[in-house]
């Protein structure tokens, strides 16, 4: 009983990070920040959701199917507002009202059973949610190490020189932005069929609020951190349940301590790897100066 | 004759109420320096803005060998041909040299993103390449030894020369210069002049330089244009250009009152 209840905290903490890898590669390495990624975490749950509630598609055409709709839903919102060069604001606002317009579709929908929600089968199991994680750790990874990865990163230190560049910054925000959805889409998919019950209110600006803490707690630019991080803030509360009344003053000092330590981050714009090359770099730059 | 590679015809920006640039029209020719000078404010950078697509002209056309610039985004008039620096340095701060300069390698690239997330062997050998390319510009322009530093660790007159080098990554044709010797000596000046024209020789570029070092300019420059509140005061050889009694009047001589 005990281990299925770590296990069960294990499997969701192992879900929400696969949609903080898809904010860290929107925020953390492209630079653009969004309040409303839970939205693409909702239309992957309910995609997914509905498809297996009312038809009994299988469990992996579902999550492909919750994934593409995410990924369909990004570039609705990224077409009309990524094409401001040098304002991110216009996508943020976007992506708030796009939030909670799902939420009232969501709400009053029959498909949906609205309000009350969906009751579903416990369908994401171990070995889909490891191997979700671990294929969804080797595509950022692969991602950011390409062409891709350092078009995001010129884009995150300077839009005007990665411009000059000769990147063309609409295109590339457009796909760092379906591809964050996309993971955030597969990760509502097994989220929604691993707690086995979805609502409206599971997709709110509450949880986006915690996938954007993740990445910047964890560190901007960082695998690892975002990882590490969103592992503990998921972990940590349910851990806390007893706890009840400190549970949520405890996530938030937490969140204090952190940026008061390590303002850039747990893990700063670096991988475990690289801090010890860093001291390296700014000893010999002394030298030869 | 040499021909002229990019031509600059009425060019006219207006912000507010201020011609930043008024009517100006020049020629930058082929396989020369064409020196862009002008006190503070003659509008100077603006023209890279404009020449780049940074902003749009309010009247007038810029063409790089013909084909026109004017109204392309900057991407595009740096696949066209055009690489500059800025006045302000505006590094990929948090990324190393290296990374830097194989930036707009890799931004020219043509691998897909399936085939980045699959590592393919092609796109694999298109990072390789864009690695090596990359290192020998930085070595062509001495700086090599820095390739594994974060960018905003270098010193200063190394992180100019970093800009040089992530343009020259472009494969421009023309390479646009705003002040690469603000901030240093006349040693290091000289240094970065005898880098430019090796560059010009190296990489077959066409550079428009922007620079205070007046010295630099009429030592390196195959030709001179001299801005003032926006329009065009003169043009000519360095020679010309020192012999100028408006320029003088204008701008060496306001300098040469500095000074005393
Ligand atoms: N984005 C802008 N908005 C409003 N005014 C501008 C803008 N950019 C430039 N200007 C104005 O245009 C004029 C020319 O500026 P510019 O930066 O081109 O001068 P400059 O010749 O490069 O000067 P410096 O030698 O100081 O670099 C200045 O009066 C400046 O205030
Ligand atoms: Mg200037």
């Amino acid at each position: 009983m005990y281990y299925y209840y770590v296990l069960n905290i294990f499997l969701l903490a192992c879900i929400n990070m696969i949609a903080v890898l898809g904010v860290s590669i929107f925020t953390g390495f492209t630079g653009l920040f969004s309040l409303g990624h839970a939205a693409f975490v909702g239309i992957g749950a309910y995609t997914a959701g509905v498809l297996t509630y009312h038809w009994y598609v299988p469990f992996p055409l579902a999550i492909l199917a919750g994934m593409l709709a995410s990924g369909i839903a990004g570039l609705v919102i990224g077409i009309p507002t990524l094409r401001a060069k040098l304002r991110s604001d216009y996508f943020a606002i976007a992506i708030l009202g796009f939030g909670e317009a799902l939420r009232v579709c969501l709400e009053n929908l029959s498909i949906t059973n609205g309000a009350r929600g969906l009751s579903l089968d416990e369908l994401s199991g171990s070995a889909w949610v490891v191997g979700a994680l671990l294929a969804s750790l080797a595509f950022t990874r692969s991602l950011l190490r390409s062409r891709f990865g350092a078009m995001f990163m010129a884009i995150r230190e300077d839009p005007v020189a990665a411009e000059m560049a000769g990147i063309n910054l609409f295109r590339t925000r457009l796909l760092s932005l379906v591809v964050s959805a996309v993971l955030c889409g597969a990760s509502g998919a097994l989220l929604a069929h691993r707690i086995a019950f979805i609502q409206p209110v599971m997709f709110t600006m509450t949880q986006s609020t915690q996938l954007l803490a993740s990445v910047i707690a964890g560190g901007m630019g960082s695998i690892s951190g975002p990882a590490i991080v969103s592992f503990i803030f998921t972990a940590l509360p349910e851990m806390l349940r007893k706890l009840e009344m400190y549970r949520l003053p405890a996530y938030g000092l937490l969140l204090v301590v952190i940026m008061i330590f390590r303002p850039q981050g747990l893990m700063g714009y670096r991988e475990i790897p690289d801090l010890l090359r860093g001291t390296r770099d700014l000893l010999l730059a002394r030298r030869v100066r | 004759m040499m021909a002229a590679l990019l031509e600059v015809r009425g060019l006219t920006r207006v912000f507010g109420g201020i011609r930043a640039v008024d009517s100006l029209s020049f020629d930058a020719h082929e396989g020369g320096i064409t020196g862009l000078i002008g006190p503070n404010g003659a509008g100077k950078t603006t023209v890279f803005n404009l020449i780049t697509g940074v902003y749009r002209p309010t009247a007038g056309t810029v063409c790089l060998a013909g084909g026109r610039l004017t109204g392309c985004r900057p991407d595009d008039v740096v696949r066209a041909g055009v690489a500059r620096t800025f006045q302000n340095i505006r590094l990929f701060a948090r990324r190393t040299c290296l990374e830097n300069v194989t930036t707009p390698i890799l931004a020219r690239a043509s691998y897909g993103p399936i085939a980045a997330v699959l590592r393919t062997p092609s796109a694999r050998s298109a990072e390789r390449a864009a690695r090596e390319k990359a290192f020998a510009i930085m070595e062509e322009l001495g700086i090599e030894r820095f390739a594994s530093f974060q960018a905003s660790n270098l010193p200063y007159g190394m992180q100019r020369k970093l800009e040089i080098a992530r343009a020259l990554a472009c494969s421009p044709k023309v390479l646009l210069l705003d002040e690469p010797a603000a901030g240093m000596n006349d040693a290091e000046t000289h240094e970065l002049g005898e880098t430019i024209k090796r560059a010009l020789e190296d990489f077959g570029v066409t550079i428009l330089l922007i620079e205070h070092h007046i010295n630099l300019v009429l030592d390196i420059c195959t030709h001179v244009v001299v801005m003032e509140r926006g329009a065009l005061l003169a043009h000519g050889t360095p020679g010309d250009i020192r012999e100028n009694p408006a320029v003088v009047e204008a701008y060496l001589g306001r300098r040469r009152r500095d000074r005393a």
